[in-house]
């Protein structure tokens, strides 16, 4: 996100110089009061429940708690070194990454490639363009949902579409090789079409003249595709990257309704088991733990984002 | 010629693969029992049925989940699309000391990744008393960043003739914000409220969290139950359930779609 810091127009309260000092000192007094109490909700929701979690799970992650007992009992770094240590914890980050990585690279290829579809003078890609956003927009639960229906083994749509080919259908998501891919599959059928709309947006509006004198010089529409548009979609190309880790890390409503974290521990990502050590387990220090955990590779992220986006606005 | 034809093929692979899983969900919800559980597969129902929404609604309070779920919609944007036009107003029209410093701390919420704030959310919602209440689902959700400064950065593009026109006018802050700023911002003020709107209707996790009950569920929490007592086995059933979720959200989407893909379209390269 790029802050573009303009100053504050003067209201022309201010300007007007009022005749006496004790005016003035009134008027602004009353600025301030104004301001204050337009700013006051935001601030004090976001303090609440925005900031003061971080210290909280701060807290937390150095305790054990079964959220029963009256109060934490202090552990010290105890939560952080059992879970850095542990298998299941590294079988998680692995997930994770699998998961976030499919997700990315596919949303990114699929979405730049219906995006070039889309910007071809076709009849009807209007409409089309709407259907592939759709899912975009529905609840992940329901999608979910129709997803489980698709991928039944015995009754689905996707058993129709493979057995043509002489292929067995998978029982999906009770298949531990199958599950992970089947939630890729799903969470891109879900955003791709976002990506796509957001490469569009791009691509109409690069600069046409060099396009041209590409095509002037002798240049091929795959050569003028990769020298020319693709870097110029670089910084969009870098957006999307950025908010579809931030995303996925924390994907949940697919995960919970189609796998819950299964078959065994398959699709347990980090933000599954956030979930599940706080609000099945009961245990309130490693959820904490695992929390500080994301809150910290997540901040990375927008950090270097925060630091691509100045120094590309420095370099204008 | 050639390649025309490749691309609307391939066009027409794009619209099957997006309209597919929703034509099976919608056929599904309106066969008979037996042409569901049928191999080959029934493409098109012959016996069309609406005994499957019946179903759905006996098995789980529907009609409490509506309820719900159009509640938290409608407050929850309303009072998260006020938090962000008044903050966004304060900081671009108001003196105050310390200003840039404010709107960094209310920035800075946006890199607190949600999903890390819910144990602890949690825990205050049910120190305030909250469990199972519409603040409790509300509350937490109305803090606002990004729209805040969406609103606040379109502002401050704003021809400023316009809003001393309106002091010198006589009117105060509050009257050139309802009837000067807010009128000149509608596009970008649709642009929240369908972002704003979209996300509360959607929102899954917390509600998950912070009810207990299922006269509080929301509808796609309510789904999740729906799905783990009707088991597997009974998709015409759940496809009609998972129809009644999603049919206000394409409805609305059918037949405001351009503001809808605008909107969010826009949110996103905004930021």
């Amino acid at each position: 996100m790029t802050v573009v810091d303009l100053p504050a127009r003067a209201h022309p309260d201010e300007v007007r110089q009022p005749p006496g000092t004790d005016e003035r000192r009134r008027r602004t007094r009353r600025e301030y009061g104004l301001f204050a109490l337009l700013v006051a909700p935001n601030l004090l929701v976001i303090a609440v429940f925005a900031y003061w979690p971080i210290v909280y799970n701060a807290w937390l992650s150095l305790t054990d708690w079964n959220m029963i007992a009256a109060r934490p009992t202090f552990v010290g770094l105890d939560n952080y070194v059992n879970t850095l240590t542990d298998p299941a914890f590294h079988k998680t980050l692995g997930v994770t990454v699998a998961f976030t990585g499919l997700i990315v690279a596919g949303s990114l290829v699929i979405g730049l490639a219906l995006a070039v579809l889309f910007n071809q003078p076709l009849k009807g890609r209007g409409l089309v363009r709407t259907i592939s956003f759709a899912p975009h927009i529905l609840s992940g639960a329901a999608v979910a949902t129709i997803w489980l229906f698709v991928f039944d083994p015995g009754y689905g749509l996707m058993r129709a579409l493979i057995e043509p080919f002489g292929a067995e259908p998978p029982d999906w998501m009770n298949n531990s090789d199958w599950a992970l891919p089947g939630l890729v599959i799903v969470y891109l059928w879900k955003n791709v079409g976002f990506t796509a709309l957001i490469y569009l947006a791009g691509l109409q509006g690069l600069p046409k003249e060099l396009d041209e004198a590409a095509a002037i010089d002798g240049a091929g529409t795959w050569t003028r595709f990769r020298a020319i548009k693709l870097p110029l979609l670089a910084p969009i190309s870098f957006f999307l990257l950025i908010t579809t880790v931030i995303g996925t890390f924390q994907a949940f409503d697919v995960i919970a309704v189609m796998t819950g974290g299964g078959p065994g521990d398959a699709t347990t990502t980090l933000s599954w088991s956030i979930y599940n050590e706080g609000f099945q387990a009961f245990n309130a220090g490693r959820a904490a733990t695992l929390s500080i955990i994301m809150f910290a590779i997540l901040l990375v992220v927008t950090t270097i984002q925060a630091r691509v986006m100045e120094r590309r606005v420095h370099y204008r | 010629m050639k390649v025309r034809a490749v691309q609307y093929v391939v066009l027409l692979g794009v619209a099957a693969i997006f309209l597919g899983p929703l034509y099976w969900l919608i056929s599904a919800a309106v066969k008979q029992p037996a042409e569901i559980y049928q191999w080959p597969p029934v493409w098109w129902p012959d016996d069309f049925t609406w005994g499957n929404f019946k179903l759905a609604w006996d098995a789980a309070p529907f009609d409490r989940f509506f309820v719900n779920s159009t509640v938290i919609t409608v407050a929850g944007t309303i009072l998260k699309v006020a938090n962000a036009v008044l903050t966004a107003y304060a900081f671009a029209y108001l003196r105050f000391p310390f200003k840039k410093v404010l709107f960094l701390l209310i920035l800075g919420a946006m890199m607190v990744p949600g999903h890390v704030t819910l144990l602890p959310n949690y825990l205050t919602v049910a120190s305030l008393g909250w469990i199972n209440t519409y603040a409790g689902l509300i509350i937490p959700g109305i803090g606002s960043a990004f729209a805040t400064f969406l609103m606040r950065q379109h502002f401050l593009t704003l021809p400023g003739e316009v809003t001393d026109a309106a002091a010198v006018d006589g009117a105060g802050h509050l009257r050139t914000l309802w009837r000067v700023v807010l009128p000149m911002s509608r596009p970008m003020l649709v642009t929240v409220v369908v972002i704003t709107a979209v996300e509360e209707w959607n929102n899954f996790v917390w509600p998950l969290i912070v009810t207990n009950t299922a006269e509080m569920r929301t509808l796609p929490v309510g789904l999740l139950i729906l799905k783990d007592e009707e088991g597997l086995a009974n998709w015409g059933t759940i496809m009609a359930g998972t129809l009644l979720v999603l049919a206000p959200m394409l409805l609305i989407f059918l037949f405001a779609q351009r503001y809808i893909v605008g909107g969010i379209t826009q949110g996103a390269l905004k930021g």
